[in-house]
């Protein structure tokens, strides 16, 4: 017959780790864990990149986003947040949002992200970005979404005859590059990036940590 | 019984994981703690999906289900029979041979590696090992007793 254990201490092991994990987890969810931190003086190819702008060139303040288009935080970041970034912070001329392109590598994203540019150079960048962040989980694990990306490119109203050869031509692949080697030339290794101020924030941050950003950025401005 | 033991705890740390991954990979966790990126362009890689559903909850799947079975083989009931580690060989047999199949990814096709999913790997191995040392006990263990009527 078995030999009866005593389980208790076991059963106190096991619950204590589950707690652990699940407190470390629930910290990582708040991010936490990821301290801002500074960014040196910016290369010449962090400085030639030039993005996608959003606001006011006389804005005192720009907030840099890194995205990727397949990441499911970058839409996060876009679906939750940057749209009071735009209302309270763009559209009050407080400061400029430029979106830099930072591929991580999977081919459909890269394409996501010509698509992206597509638009742009119909002057639909933004409304493009929107389209392929709020849309994400229906076109990320496709193996073509070509067809897809063309019904956004259709939403938001641009033509689809230069959009399907600019497509087609891979007419902005080294824009989308540059803004990779930009994000690269200052460290970044994941997605999302903001770098307000010179300070960059890591992943996808809520309203009130860009505010505070932001401010921090005015008023080195108004010194 | 030291064998379930080990596993059930190697599997609730990598059932913790898989959860991490998972709440990444569908928007809840803002970054990975990963150091050089790596675990998101393996994320994000079009292997980072397997039948439509990301990697992380087959893991979750998997080491959830080691953890039922080895606190299962823990009640008194189960303690001498064989099933609850045979059950444990098959899923983590089928884990390790997954793992491989990525790290190969990782190492050949994504040329990246996610630190997560190497300790995941390395966790499925151990539990494989566990398992194995186990159900090699079991076989010279003594039979239940039976009661007569």
């Amino acid at each position: 017959m078995a030999q009866s254990m005593n389980l208790k201490p076991f059963y106190l092991l096991l619950a204590v780790v589950a707690v652990a994990g699940g407190a470390w987890i629930w910290s990582a969810r708040s991010g936490a864990a990821f301290e801002p931190v500074e960014v040196g003086p910016l290369s010449d190819s962090a400085l030639a990149a030039s993005g996608w702008v959003l606001g006011s060139q006389s804005a005192p303040v720009e907030i840099v986003e890194y995205a990727d288009f397949g990441c499911p935080a970058c839409a996060r970041l876009a679906i939750i947040t940057i749209p009071d970034v735009r209302r309270l912070l763009v559209a009050t001329d407080r400061a400029r949002l430029r979106f830099r392109d930072f591929p991580l590598g999977n081919p459909v994203v890269d394409m996501a992200h010509q698509a992206a540019a597509c638009a742009g150079e119909q002057g639909r960048f933004f409304e493009m970005a929107d389209q392929l962040f709020l849309n994400q989980s229906r076109w990320a694990l496709e193996e073509d979404p070509r067809g897809r990306f063309e019904a956004f490119a259709e939403a938001v109203g641009i033509d689809l005859g230069r959009y399907g050869t600019c497509m087609a031509e891979r007419r902005h692949w080294e824009r989308v590059a540059a803004g990779r080697q930009a994000g690269l030339a200052i460290g970044i290794n994941s997605t999302p990036r903001l770098v307000i101020g010179g300070i960059m924030l890591i992943g996808a941050q809520p309203y009130d940590s860009i505010l505070k950003y932001v401010e921090l950025a005015e008023a080195r401005a108004a010194q | 019984m030291t064998h379930r033991m080990v596993a059930a705890l190697l599997a609730l740390v990598g059932l913790l994981i898989s959860v991490y991954l998972w709440l990444w990979k569908v928007g809840a966790i803002g970054v990975l703690a990963c150091g050089d990126g790596g675990c998101e362009t393996v994320q994000l890689s079009k292997y980072g999906d397997f039948l439509g559903v990301p990697v992380a909850l087959w893991g979750m799947l998997a080491y959830g289900g080691m953890l039922a079975l080895a606190l299962l083989g823990l009640q008194p009931r189960w303690q001498t029979r064989r099933e609850p580690t045979l059950g444990l060989l098959v899923v983590s047999g089928a884990g390790v041979a997954f793992s491989a199949y990525l790290t190969y990814l990782e190492a050949a096709v994504i040329h990246a590696w996610c630190r997560w999913c190497v300790v995941s790997a390395l966790l499925v191995t151990v539990i494989f090992v566990t398992a194995l040392v186990g159900w090699r006990g079991l076989g010279h263990a003594p039979a239940p007793a039976v009661s007569a009527g």
